[in-house]
């Protein structure tokens, strides 16, 4: 039963969205985002198995594979993209192309989470992007297309590079699909060359540090709801596909006791913080401010990626349970915050008329709830208490504490502040009256924009903080 | 362990009727003010039943696991009660207070929303039972009051509302730091007196090192010299938020984390042992002294009262690096007799502000004539301040006296006693021209708040109240039901004896 319950969680979505493309009405979409939040739940019930798509065992066949790590990402998308679709839905200005495109975006995240095949994870990869692309294309404007025609560029050279890391790998092995790779893994130049090759094109996808540069302009210049599934989402194809290849695939290179490739990754995501950071905390306008927030914040969980590398070299336990819980639980964190705070922004930046921050003040203090949403979301992403990303730093801290990681450990502290630093600039603006006692007058009449919308922002980033309360059931689940 | 709901019915008391009242409309005055002092009294009533509950042997624990090994943790024991209470008492003027002193200023909603969730992040900061959970609600409480300091929305609420943050939250990640270094050391299990990592097979470099930096975590908010710079400039804040800050909410939660970890995380004689308490008896002193001595050439009334904070918050600190049980039953006295002048001298000042338009000591001569109810209130707290006997301020001072004397720290009570004329020394020339010299022709800015009263009802109550507990708790600390007793008791399960 669960193998059509799989099969469904990338045709379902897929199905509908390619009707909704040939029939243009958002009703359309409607079932198959319903049906991608249901079976997207529902997958947390189901037990962690492989499955050989229509019979064909691996090597010949294609398998599929649910793990915990899958499990929790798939439901990661379910909600967090559910909760993005109401927002679209109440956002009346979306073209309708959108839907058939997000619809592809989810059933194509789907099957990257659940793909055991290195090739078919590449498919996959590949069409996600092309999705992700379209939907950036989508705001009129040069600008927009010029942001969208970097990231194919960029994603497209990704794809090159892990495809020529796949083609490696099958010269080598002769086999595709990832358990297999694994076993038969020898520690050759031509294997670590398909790893620093493949670890490029994910590092493009996932816009990590110094590949990152697509990435402000890709996920400021496009349609609010498209900013927040791109950035809490999509993304994470990249940084996932990370974690596969660093932590399982390549396992027997990466765990050697003296691999300092680890070090390599740390430090990237450290520059990643401190650039992302120190962008965010000057660039004059609001939606950039959240993308280069997600610069840094990638960097973050580039940082912790490494942590569990240099941890699987002091212990050969490989990726235990309480490592991978504690980084799919930081990347939650992040989806939760970065969507609420891309919806309640473009929520703001809408009502305004006006994207730059010094214009927004006004617009700033009519929208409570968005206001408020934000600043969940940076407490979350700062990592304050009580909140998802708190839990998340307490985990990444004691971690590098076990390693005896100091340097790492004062990095993640520094980055919190730094969040702090770039959020500040927000949510100081929203309690400021202007010079003197008297308020702020709009320089333009505030557009009227539904509260409704607000409030799908806030209940993100509130779930982003009050999913802490479900820490101990998350982390004694599978133990 | 049986879970108990109370102290969480203690923290839901005030954060939910907090949350509640964001929603409610700018203008539903009377809605909202009767929430809010529904509220208060709710609590009230319920800190007290618990009060008894302790005292008749009964035990209030709450767990939520968050991680493994990781627990949400709340707990009421004697020292919680005692912050307890004094949040409790105090949160009930201060709103009072607050509603006649905020009668026509916008974005009252979001101002008493957060006035509940920083009393809230206060009650579970005293609840906390262990040092995890003490986090939580410390930096819960930097969030909350932050959107109080800056309330007024102006250039320079926005500025000292920055420093603020910088301080706060630098030190929250250094508090963090030092609680995960302990968390791997030892692990987080509850405070218990006599502390926690005394058996445990740590270098002592390493406790020095946690010590430190829950020392600078915590230092910030109790504004030890040379953290205290914060303080002085939050002073833009409006003057209910000044008296919160200052007498229950932000400096207490400082004060409270050093007594908890002195007492049930080190243990004290082990701190002892290592030289821990010297260390903060060291800065405690230098704060005392250093603090009042900037008291001494402020011109500006709310300025003077905050550097008198920086000084009289420290003894707290002092009591309890002294060691001994006399000592700390002064020091944890304090908590509570600090409180109750503080908020006493802040409310007068914001009557005098709010009434006349005084802002400066200058400008106090013959105050005293036009508001004598009020200028009789700010002398009782100075003088409590000085630590004129019977006053409360006096039990503190004699308490630590002893403590210092038991523990043949003589230069500590050179320290006492040149703070104390110090106290004396920026307080009097104050009461002197409040009373004697003869008021201006014309204040700065005198409004007429009341036909009956020498100003709005609300904003003089509330400042007569607490003079009449800085009376009170001194002339009536010889019995047992006062803040004495309590404090007694409960220095002698801290010390076993």
């Amino acid at each position: 039963m669960t193998e059509w319950g799989l099969a469904a969680l990338v045709v379902w979505p897929l199905l509908w969205g390619a009707l909704t493309l040939v029939m243009p009405v958002r009703w359309a979409a409607l079932p198959g985002v319903l049906g991608g939040v249901f079976f997207g739940t529902w997958v947390l019930t189901w037990a962690p198995q492989s499955v050989a798509l229509g019979g064909w065992l691996p090597p010949l066949g294609l398998s599929w594979r649910l793990d915990g790590v899958s499990q929790f990402m798939i439901a990661l998308v379910a909600w967090v993209g559910g909760l993005s679709s109401l927002y679209a839905w109440w956002d009346r200005s979306l073209p309708s192309a959108f839907w058939g495109l997000w619809l592809g975006v989810w059933a194509a995240m789907n099957a990257l989470l659940l793909t055991a095949d290195v090739f078919h994870f590449y498919v996959t990869l590949e069409l996600l992007s092309v999705a992700a692309v379209a939907l950036v294309a989508l705001t009129p404007g040069p600008a927009a297309t010029r942001a969208a025609f970097r990231y194919l560029l960029v994603s497209l050279t990704g794809s090159m590079l892990f495809l020529l890391g796949v083609a490696l790998l099958y010269g080598r092995y002769g086999v595709l699909d990832m358990l297999l790779l694994r076993d038969a893994m020898q520690g050759d130049g031509i294997t670590a060359l398909a790893l620093a090759v493949m670890t490029l094109g994910l590092m493009a996808k996932a816009a990590v540090f110094p590949l990152h540069g697509w990435l402000p302009q890709a996920h400021a210049k496009a349609q609010t709801v498209v900013s927040a599934v791109l950035s809490a989402l999509v993304i994470k194809a990249g940084l996932y596909g990370l974690l596969r290849l660093w932590l399982d695939l390549f396992a027997p290179l990466t765990s050697q006791p003296d691999s300092q490739a680890g070090w390599v990754l740390a430090l990237l995501g450290t520059v990643a913080i401190f650039w992302g950071g120190y962008q965010a905390f000057r660039t004059p306008a609001l939606k950039p401010l959240v993308a280069w927030s997600t610069v840094a914040q990638v960097g973050v969980l580039v940082l912790a990626l490494a942590l569990m590398v240099e941890a699987t070299t002091r212990d050969s336990d490989g990726l235990t349970e309480t490592l991978w819980r504690g980084w799919v639980w930081l990347v939650a964190a992040h989806a939760l915050a970065k969507a609420g705070w891309f919806l309640a922004a473009g929520t703001v930046q809408k009502r305004a008329g006006e994207t730059r921050l010094a214009g927004l003040g006004v617009a700033l203090q009519r929208s409570p709830l968005s206001v408020f949403a934000m600043a969940l979301a940076v407490v979350s992403l700062a990592g304050l208490p009580l909140s998802m990303g708190f839990l998340g730093k307490w985990w990444l801290l004691s971690l590098a504490w076990e390693l005896q990681a100091w340097l790492w450990l004062a990095v993640s502290l520094l980055g919190s502040l730094l969040t702090l630093a770039y959020g500040w600039r927000v949510l100081n603006l929203g309690l400021s009256t202007g010079h003197g006692a008297e308020p702020l007058t709009p320089q333009a009449p505030l557009q009227t924009v539904p509260t409704r919308l607000d409030a799908v922002a806030l209940i993100l980033s509130a779930l982003s903080v009050l999913g802490a309360l479900g820490g101990y059931w998350y982390w004694e689940a599978g133990a | 362990m049986s879970q108990s709901i109370w102290p969480w019915l203690v923290l839901m008391t005030s954060a939910l009727p907090g949350l509640v009242i964001f929603f409610i409309p700018e203008t539903r005055r009377t809605l909202r003010s009767l929430l809010n002092v529904g509220a208060a009294l709710v609590k009230l009533q319920l800190v007290g039943l618990l009060l008894l509950g302790l005292y008749a042997g009964e035990s209030y624990h709450w767990q939520l696991p968050l991680l493994p090994g990781l627990t949400l943790s709340l707990k009421v024991d004697a020292l919680a009660g005692l912050f307890l209470i004094l949040s409790a008492v105090l949160w009930l003027l201060t709103t009072l207070y607050a509603i006649g002193y905020l009668e026509h200023s916008p974005h009252r909603s979001r101002f008493f929303g957060f006035f509940s969730l920083c009393v809230s992040a206060t009650a579970g900061v005293a609840m906390s039972a262990n040092l995890f959970t003490f986090v939580v609600f410390y930096e819960l409480l930097t969030l909350a009051t932050w959107p109080l300091v800056v309330h007024r929305g102006t250039p320079q609420a926005l500025a000292a509302g920055r420093v603020y943050l910088r301080y706060t939250l630098v030190s929250g990640s250094v508090l963090l730091l030092g609680a995960v270094t302990l968390h791997a050391l030892v692990g987080t299990p509850e405070f218990v007196p006599g502390g926690y990592v005394s058996d445990a097979d740590v270098a002592q470099v390493w406790l020095w090192a946690v010590f430190v930096l829950l020392l600078i975590g915590l230092g910030v908010k109790a504004a030890l010299v040379p953290l205290h710079g914060w303080l002085p400039r939050a002073m833009v804040a409006p003057a209910p938020v000044s008296a919160l800050l200052h007498a229950v909410a932000v400096v207490k939660a400082g004060a409270f984390g050093i007594v908890r970890v002195m007492f049930e995380v080190f243990g004290i004689e082990f701190a002892a042992d290592l030289g821990m308490a010297d260390l903060l008896l060291g800065l405690a002193a230098l704060t005392i002294v250093y603090g009042s001595w900037r008291a001494l050439f402020e011109s500006d009334l709310k300025k003077r009262l905050a550097f008198s904070t920086v000084s009289q918050v420290s003894y707290v600190a002092l009591g309890v690096a002294l060691a001994g049980p006399l000592g700390a039953i002064g020091g944890l006295i304090h908590i509570v007799h600090q409180g109750v002048m503080k908020i006493t001298l802040f409310l007068a000042a914001g009557n005098y502000a709010e009434t006349l338009g005084v802002h400066k000591v200058s400008e106090l001569s013959g105050v005293g004539r036009r508001m004598p109810w009020t200028t009789a209130a700010f002398t009782l707290g100075a003088l409590g301040m000085i630590g004129f006997p019977p006053l409360a301020g006096f039990v503190s001072k004699w308490y630590l006296g002893l403590g210092a004397w038991e523990a043949e720290a003589n230069w500590v009570l050179a320290v006492l006693l040149v703070s104390g004329l110090l106290n004396a020394a920026y307080f009097l020339p104050l009461l002197y021209r409040a009373w004697f010299e003869s008021p201006p022709a014309q204040w700065p800015q005198a409004q007429r708040l009341s036909r009956v009263f020498e100003t709005h009802a609300l904003l003089l109550f509330p400042p007569l109240v607490t003079a009449s507990l800085v009376v009170l708790l001194g002339v009536l600390a010889g019995l047992n039901v006062t803040s004495l007793g309590w404090v007694q008791w409960l220095v002698k399960r801290e010390f076993a004896l």
